[in-house]
């Protein structure tokens, strides 16, 4: 397309590296404006460090699909951290969470407001995402597509071309920097549209999440957050806590303490790195894991942290295991310890 | 021309890729930046990143669970 007496608009796409924002990108480039990519690192993305750490996920393919995307429309991609603002997103959402700790609506709004935002800051005209109306229960439905227009401070720049025949014409539509009529009308959780459109473009490597792109989201994780700001007393995190919800067994045998212990190789490697910050105990008679010991644990809780970490041992079912306990200042002890039994480690201590 | 160095290890990807974004807007066409990493996922991340914006991969290797990479900064696409 030419834009005769114009320059050619200019639009930031929101691309997670899921189907609707590359299809998205793609309608909008397919018009002739210039866009570039720009994705939002929050910490809790799956798409980050999830296959890093375990030694059996190595030998999968790895690939960013957000860098995926943006490689295979031929776009630059923009990737901010954002993880110290997005605390007071998810400790503190105006909207309240979903059936997790997913802050999706807030967090919808702030990635959005800071798009707004990069444009102000980069000379762009308008900003695009992957969202549909009726695809998520929390924050892709038809009240809430206003809600983020306003909220974020986008208002009218916000175009979101698969489902834009839905919702009021934008910036983008009226100064004819786009034909609405070659958008889209997409509704509800129905994917086959997107597939159909996805075919129709020959897009067939695109990334199929089966849990969603974070890890706020899934129940497993949400309930070890909340686990970890009741224990603390306070709600609050960094990095390394995000990062450790996500490795190993979490065993809290008392408020003050709950173990961390790896289950395979890759994980005991992993934790190995916060022996200098953490208690630590290690099987040496028998193989078995490393476990980190998160809070504060006297000599007799240290003893049962060293028989729940024999349990998962080679030797669980010895009269004896032999452990070294290792304190953050570097003091050692060895101890010799009866592994628990199984049915001794209470349902109720599993994180 | 200088040559520069990044360590990103014990990040997780994408933090890799953020930090080397990063630097390389500091840096002038013909430096070139050495990476090390611990998460071997800058093994396709890093040179994705460099390929989409135009930077040239010149070397990458793994050694003792570390990656290497060596970039040239180019003048972006």
């Amino acid at each position: 397309m030419v834009w005769r007496g114009m320059s050619q608009p200019k639009a930031i796409s929101l691309i997670s590296g899921g189907l609707d924002s590359l299809l998205a990108t793609k309608v909008t480039m397919d018009q002739g404006v210039h866009v570039e990519g720009i994705n939002f690192y929050t910490g809790f993305c799956v798409e980050g460090h999830t296959h890093a750490i375990r030694k059996q996920d190595k030998a999968k393919p790895k690939r960013n699909n957000a860098l995926w995307v943006a490689e295979t429309l031929g776009i630059k991609l923009h990737i901010i951290d954002i993880v110290e603002e997005y605390k007071d997103i998810l400790l503190n959402p105006k909207h309240g969470y979903g059936a997790n700790m997913n802050p999706c609506l807030d967090c919808k709004i702030f990635m959005v407001h800071k798009a707004q935002q990069w444009i102000n800051e980069n000379g762009f005209d308008f900003i695009i995402t992957g969202e549909v109306v009726g695809q998520r229960p929390m924050s892709q439905r038809k009240e809430t597509m206003p809600i983020i227009s306003r909220e974020s401070g986008a208002e009218d720049r916000l175009l979101r071309p698969l489902s834009a025949k839905n919702l009021p014409p934008t910036l983008a539509e009226r100064e004819g920097w786009i034909k609405r009529d070659q958008l889209y009308g997409f509704n509800g959780r129905n994917r086959k549209p997107q597939m159909e459109l996805a075919e129709h473009f020959g897009f067939t490597d695109y990334a199929k999440p089966a849990g969603g792109c974070c890890f706020l989201t899934d129940e497993n994780y949400s309930a070890k957050l909340v686990d970890l700001w009741q224990a603390r007393g306070h709600r609050d995190y960094e990095m390394d806590d995000i990062m450790l919800l996500k490795v190993g067994r979490h065993i809290r045998p008392s408020n003050h303490f709950k173990l961390i212990i790896g289950r395979e190789e890759g994980e005991n490697k992993f934790l190995q790195g916060y022996t200098k910050t953490y208690t630590s105990i290690k099987t040496t008679s028998h193989a078995g894991p490393l476990t980190l010991i998160d809070g504060v644990a006297n000599d007799a809780d240290l003893e049962l942290a060293a028989r729940i970490t024999a349990r998962f041992s080679q030797g669980k079912n010895e009269d004896s295991v032999t452990v070294e306990t290792r304190r953050q200042n570097g003091e050692t002890q060895l101890l010799n310890v009866k592994p628990l039994s199984a049915d001794d480690i209470k349902q109720e201590w599993y994180v | 021309m200088s040559h520069h160095q990044l360590d990103a290890r014990r990040m997780f990807c994408p933090m890799p890729v953020i930090r080397t974004q990063n630097k390389i807007k500091e840096l002038h066409p013909g430096d070139t930046l050495e990476i090390v990493c611990t998460d071997p996922g800058a093994l396709s991340d890093i040179p994705a990143w460099c390929r989409i914006n135009g930077h040239t991969v010149l070397e990458m290797h793994e050694h003792n669970d570390e990656v290497f990479l060596t970039i040239e900064v180019c003048e972006e696409i």
